[in-house]
């Protein structure tokens, strides 16, 4: 066996206990320190219920949009060869590199009602920013890299007989597509769109600026922990941590298992 | 690959591969492409830079003069030195348990080193509040000792470290875990001992997978300087808004000041150009 067992585990666990370990629990414990009462009555409260959906609901939509956006747009960079398309992939990165609050200014200054895109859609009644639809805009902007991130290598991977044997056996490409490519691409698709939910769940820099932070109408979760804490009801704050955390902490199992069974489809493809 | 050829014109080219898609389709899903990369990538980050220089190359200078922003700067980089460098020793030694060795609680490891990246930022700052802070565990002893974390430099650090801690090792365990370990059991058997493998054999192969994850790690962890160009760019802009758009910056604004303040996430000491 190589060398460092000890030394490496060691410090990892050392390490991610006082990163990660004690302060998470002292998240449960403050939780449970306020009582199965009152932390029912903060969790169920109706202007908490109105930012779950707001939260959520939001972020599911936006996950979905990047789901087919995200595979046209991994289709179009493995497959395609056109100008500007080396440009194009690293672009897909930006919004992990791009610290989410200059995004959500970025993306305010272009959809409020007097700035660029705002300005052109005010005729017409059509408000962006400070709207649910605002949100929705900065979650897909956070959550695009990853459905294109996953899908792409599966792309790159797959083999180029399956296909021709499909064209043989005289499909169209539309059949093709559909019924040889496509169930090959869903386990990594279901993945992508996992995580960008997830990260849209979480997200919280971009999302504030954008959204005008109506109590009922665009107030997301992680705002009403921090107007708790301001407040000081740190078990209050406490709870809606502990929901946000076990929300985050399924859909974290449910992208492993995706991921476990995205492993096995790519071994036997 | 299934014969992609580019996407010019030409009348005498041979007809198209089975497996090739039709020149409309292409079109049309590249077309799409742009547009969606145009609307959600390009756009944004045209905007950024227009208001960063909206005023000007000499406002722009002129900003990183003020007082408060090299103070603000200075910090952020102090906490990159801080939070960097403890991030990837850590990065290194989860990789290496988790990738050469077989152990009860594997996936569970690797499992809290992605937390960070599913859990929003706002619980990150809260679970430090919690500990450290006045009605927190340590929170009556540290003030007995007059010792300031939360609101202080310490507590941006280890917000820093908890949201970037992920980057060196998520990027450096499905590399390690590709490239085997049978040159370093070459290297056993040959007598070296653990800190000649990790030189000269490990080092050596995951070296850009490692730079790579630095780099990324980095990028989160001094976010607050591109944080603060746009706050000082979005100030500027407001002057020429009406009562109405005003008003809703002046909410963003406090919110934000609410959350530099309440959590002194990341961006605590960058938000002095709002002020």
């Amino acid at each position: 066996m190589i060398p460092g067992f000890g030394l490496t585990l060691g410090y990892s666990i050392i390490y991610l206990s006082l990163i990660v370990l004690i302060p998470f629990s002292a998240l449960i414990l403050k939780t449970a320190s306020g009582g199965w009462e009152h932390f029912w009555q903060t969790v169920t409260a109706p202007r908490v219920v109105a930012s779950y959906w707001v939260s959520f609901g939001l972020s599911f939509y936006a996950a979905i949009v990047n789901g087919v956006f995200g595979v046209i747009a991994a289709w179009v960079l493995v497959r395609y060869r056109f100008p500007g398309r080396r440009i194009l992939d690293a672009m897909v990165d930006l919004p992990f590199a791009l610290p989410t609050a200059v995004a959500g200014i970025a993306l305010t200054a272009i959809y409020a009602p007097n700035d660029w895109i705002g300005e052109l859609l005010k005729p017409y009644g059509i408000k962006i920013a400070f709207t649910q639809f605002g949100i929705f805009l900065a979650l897909t902007f956070i959550g695009l890299p990853f459905v294109v991130r996953t899908v792409q290598p599966i792309i790159e991977d797959l083999a180029s007989d399956v296909e021709e044997a499909a064209a043989c056996l005289g499909a169209n490409r539309w059949q093709t597509f559909w019924r040889v490519i496509f169930p090959s691409l869903l386990p990594a698709i279901l993945t992508g769109v996992t995580l960008a939910y997830g990260r849209a769940v979480g997200e919280f820099g971009s999302v504030v600026f954008i959204a005008g932070n109506l109590p009922f109408r665009t107030e997301i979760t992680p705002l009403l922990i921090i107007s708790k804490l301001e407040q000081y009801d740190y078990s209050g704050a406490a709870a809606l941590g502990f929901v946000m955390l076990c929300v985050s902490f399924s859909i974290l199992l449910v992208s492993n298992v995706l991921q476990a069974w995205n492993n096995k489809r790519r071994g036997i493809a | 690959m299934a014969g992609v050829s580019t996407l010019s014109l030409n009348a005498n080219r041979p007809p198209r591969r089975a497996t090739a898609d039709a020149l409309w389709i292409k079109i049309l899903l590249t077309a799409t492409t742009f547009v969606f990369f145009a609307l959600f990538l390009f756009l944004p980050l045209f905007v950024v830079f227009q208001m960063a220089f909206s005023k000007g190359v000499p406002l722009f200078i002129h900003a990183f003069q003020d007082p408060y922003t090299i103070k603000a700067i200075q910090l952020t980089l102090l906490v990159a030195v801080i939070a960097v460098p403890l991030n990837t020793i850590f990065g290194l030694a989860a990789a290496w348990s988790v990738t050469r060795y077989r152990f009860t609680g594997r996936l569970f490891l690797i499992t809290l080193i992605d937390l960070p990246l599913w859990v929003s930022p706002v619980i990150g700052g809260l679970i430090y509040v919690l500990v450290f802070g006045a009605q927190g565990w340590f929170g009556p002893w540290l003030r007995e000792h007059d010792i300031r974390i939360i609101f202080a430099v310490p507590g941006i650090v280890l917000a820093t470290v908890f949201v970037t801690f992920p980057f060196v090792a998520r990027g450096l365990i499905p590399l390690m875990q590709a490239q085997g370990i049978k040159e370093e059991e070459a290297a056993l058997t040959l007598g070296a001992n653990g800190w000649q493998i990790f030189f000269r054999i490990t080092l050596p192969k995951i070296k850009w997978g490692l730079l790579y994850g630095v780099i990324l790690c980095n990028a989160r962890a001094m976010g607050g300087i591109w944080r603060g160009l746009g706050c000082i760019g979005s100030h500027s802009r407001t002057n020429e808004h009406d009562a109405a758009t005003r008003r809703d910056s002046l909410q963003r604004v406090s919110i934000r000041r609410r959350v530099c303040r309440r959590l002194s996430s990341r961006c605590s000491g960058n938000n002095h150009p709002i002020h």
